[in-house]
């Protein structure tokens, strides 16, 4: 490992040398980095996969695939993109890399723990691509693996439901740490709204991988059941009852929705403050925000079950429940963009992700309520709308706030800074790239072109090809970006311990951090965290 | 340049911060049951003739008896941890080995209770099971799963308050040090919890 070299102290990368100092390393900072390039492995083949689903829907029928792959291709690219990169994306990369930090301590409270996390992370990994190899190959059912037809498939969906009770054990012993971390270790003096935001992002996020975890890990065990000793739990034609699948998934997998966005939200609330130069507006809504967040996601499960068959009085309360989300997000919004407003403003690669953030973010959030009315969710649900909706949330937001979290802690974390010309090229392509891709499958969702076929009809081609050209674009726009990183950590020049002006306590100590992150007592600011000069 | 060193360190032993640790990881037990006991419930709902008749084949005498056992573990590792606090070494030693005697016994007795039922086929998979109504057989398998689930709890448990007898015969867990023993303890009431609703779930609701 090659690093900036900052001569009179050591730093994280050169305390200890070789494969085991990094696989059984306690350091928070390296199990950051252990996840930040697994995540970004699993990341690149779920990018690879989506490539080809969209190569298939280039024109209609069969292009390059039959539709049994098709269905393997969709759920493995679904498996791989929510259970392998955005739970664990930003908590376990840079919650477990800065957390610590932006708090003023060395580690999180239970560093042995954190490292089983990675490696439980590894394991189930390696569940999920053993499916490719063994028996019938990967599961055709889709990621959320609903009964009857995932009781009855012959694939490997034991396997990959193995691999995502796995994963579950990951993401909630990650959560457990942060929550006694932050509990237990904060700096003294730092009081909960003295925290940065992305800690209260954080916060909540734990909460809802401690709570909600645990439900998938039993229903997920009670599929295996099924599939093994036909029960009749779920499969009606032994007298099972499928919708009762439907609860138990998503009681657990609508909150993980909010375990996926609400760092993402903690991500653009470091972000904006300090490429603007002004405290944050509204700190207090918005950290209390991500908790009404994750309070109220636990009771909107059932908007995902509109059409599943449910009484119309539950039906109108999930949707008035799922309207209630929107206003702590709307709260957010409005927030950032306040904090904008007269702000000393410079345009830089991670303020341009956040900006991307917001944009398609709000696009995502306003489709949500199109699917939440219940008279348009009949019209629209299993549409290509819905895929459309959660690609803008989901990598619109969470993915986009990824790369912006990237390039904001890109010079702490290795201490050396990428170029910024092409990095504001790259991003121009992969927002380009991601609105042509994505936004025409809002339109054709819109027009009744159901999702999960490998195959449509005549009249939605033109905005299929639109769609699948915009996917080309999207991966052009991420090699440059990778690349222009990758040139960064070769050849990038020394960066200095704080580039960009930052005020949180990560930017007082060197870059990268040393082994026990401050060399000298962290000085809190003393008007909160967002304190400019 | 001198070390700074920070006053409040992940790698020192923080008490307050293993008990809520442990407290956390209870949460998200209750909850892995919470999920069981939703299903129960709704089949139970769908179901309440076939559960009831189901649940005559049960043996109330031996569930009494390990709720009595195992309520009495509790008691012997609450008391180990006092007896821990106010000094007497071989005392809480002695009652964390009676705790695991006690889950011993629960298991034993749980055996013979497993035989007894896979003896009449009632194990899901096997002839008898299919031949059920639908409704009972469902309670057998709820049954098996949910017991089953909570003796691999007592197992772990067991093995747990074992570690934790080792490290207080090597004195690396003390009255002052004793966090170890008191998460051992909470998880051991976790434990019992469970099969307090368990027991009058299965065995007793007529």
């Amino acid at each position: 490992m090659s690093t900036a070299t900052d001569s009179g102290y050591v730093n994280f990368f050169q305390a200890k040398k070789g494969l085991a100092s990094w696989i059984f390393t306690l350091d928070h900072k390296r199990i950051g980095l252990l996840y930040f390039y697994s995540v970004l492995a699993f990341f690149l083949v779920g990018v690879l996969l989506g490539f080809l689903m969209r190569l298939e829907l280039i024109a209609p029928g069969e292009t390059i695939m039959k539709a049994t792959q098709y269905n393997q291709v969709f759920t493995l690219h679904g498996v791989i993109m929510i259970f392998l990169f955005i739970i664990p994306v930003i908590p376990a990369i840079f919650g477990n890399f800065f957390l610590p930090i932006m708090i003023g301590t060395d580690d999180v409270a239970f560093p042995k723990l954190n490292l089983l996390s990675w490696w439980l992370y590894i394991l189930g990994a390696l569940f999920a691509l053993s499916t490719l190899v063994v028996g019938e190959g990967p599961a055709d059912t889709g990621w959320t693996f609903y009964a009857p037809y995932s009781v009855k498939t012959g694939t490997n969906v034991t396997l990959a439901v193995l691999a995502a009770f796995i994963l579950g054990f990951s993401s909630i012993l990650t959560g457990l740490n942060f929550i006694v971390t932050i509990h237990r270790l904060r700096f003294p003096g730092m009081k909960w709204f003295d925290m940065p935001l992305f800690m209260w992002g954080l916060y909540a996020t734990s909460w809802i991988q401690l709570l909600a975890t645990p439900v998938i890990g039993i229903t997920l065990l009670m599929i295996i059941a099924e599939r093994t000793f036909g029960i009749g739990l779920f499969d009606p034609a032994i007298g099972g009852d499928p919708i009762l699948y439907q609860h138990l998934f998503w009681i657990y997998s609508h909150p993980a929705v909010y375990i996926m966005v609400l760092p993402a939200m903690g991500i653009v609330s470091e972000i904006i403050p300090t490429f603007t130069n002004r405290t944050i507006f509204g700190y207090k809504a918005i950290a209390i925000s991500s908790l009404a967040i994750a309070f109220v996601g636990y009771f909107v499960w059932g908007h995902h079950m509109f059409t599943s068959g449910m009484s119309g009085p539950a039906r109108i309360i999930f949707s008035l429940l799922t309207f209630l989300v929107a206003i702590p997000s709307a709260i957010k919004v409005f927030n950032w963009v306040a904090t904008l407003y007269k702000g000393s403003i410079e345009i830089k690669p991670p303020l341009l992700y956040a900006m991307a953030f917001i944009f398609q973010f709000s696009i995502g959030g306003l489709t949500g309520l199109v699917n939440g009315a219940l008279a348009a969710n009949v019209h629209v649900h299993d549409t290509y709308f819905v895929v459309g909706h959660f690609h803008y949330v989901m990598f619109g937001g969470t993915g986009f706030a990824f790369f912006g979290a990237m390039h904001y802690w890109f010079p702490k974390i290795w201490g050396k800074m990428y170029n910024i010309k092409r990095a504001n090229i790259a991003f121009a392509i992969l927002f380009a790239g991601f609105n042509l891709l994505y936004f025409p499958m809002l339109i054709v969702g819109i027009m009744g072109m159901p999702r999960r076929y490998y195959d449509y009809l005549p009249e939605f081609t033109t905005m299929n090809v639109i769609s699948t050209v915009g996917s080309w674009v999207l991966i052009i726009g991420l090699i440059m970006m990778l690349w222009n990183l990758i040139n960064g950590y070769r050849k990038g020049k020394i960066a200095g311990n704080n580039p960009w002006g930052g005020v949180t306590l990560e930017w007082q100590t060197k870059s990268p951090p040393p082994l026990p992150n401050f060399l000298k007592k962290p000085e809190l600011p003393e008007d909160g965290p967002y304190t400019f000069k | 340049m001198e070390q700074y060193v920070l006053p409040n360190s992940g790698h020192s032993s923080n008490p307050e911060a293993s008990k809520l640790g442990m407290w956390l990881f209870l949460f998200t037990e209750l909850l892995l049951f919470g999920g069981l006991f939703l299903v129960y419930m709704v089949y139970r709902a769908l179901n309440p003739e076939a559960f009831l008749i189901a649940s005559y084949e049960l043996n109330i005498t031996m569930g009494t008896i390990n709720t009595v056992v195992l309520l009495t573990s509790s008691l012997t590792i609450a008391m180990s941890i006092s007896a821990l606090q106010k000094g007497k070494k071989g005392l809480a030693l002695y009652l964390m080995l009676a705790t695991i005697a006690f889950s011993l016994i629960f298991m034993v007795i749980k055996f013979f209770e497993w035989n007894a039922k896979i003896h009449h086929g009632l194990f899901p998979g096997m002839e008898h099971y299919q031949s059920l109504p639908h409704g009972e057989s469902l309670f057998f398998f709820l049954y098996f799963f949910m017991t089953g689930l909570h003796a691999l709890h007592v197992i772990i448990g067991a093995i747990f308050i074992g570690i934790v007898v080792v490290k207080v015969g090597t004195d690396e867990v003390t009255g002052d040090q004793g966090t170890l023993l008191e998460n051992s303890g909470l998880y051991w009431h976790l434990v019992d919890i469970i099969w307090i609703y368990l027991f009058p779930l299965f065995y007793l609701i007529h």
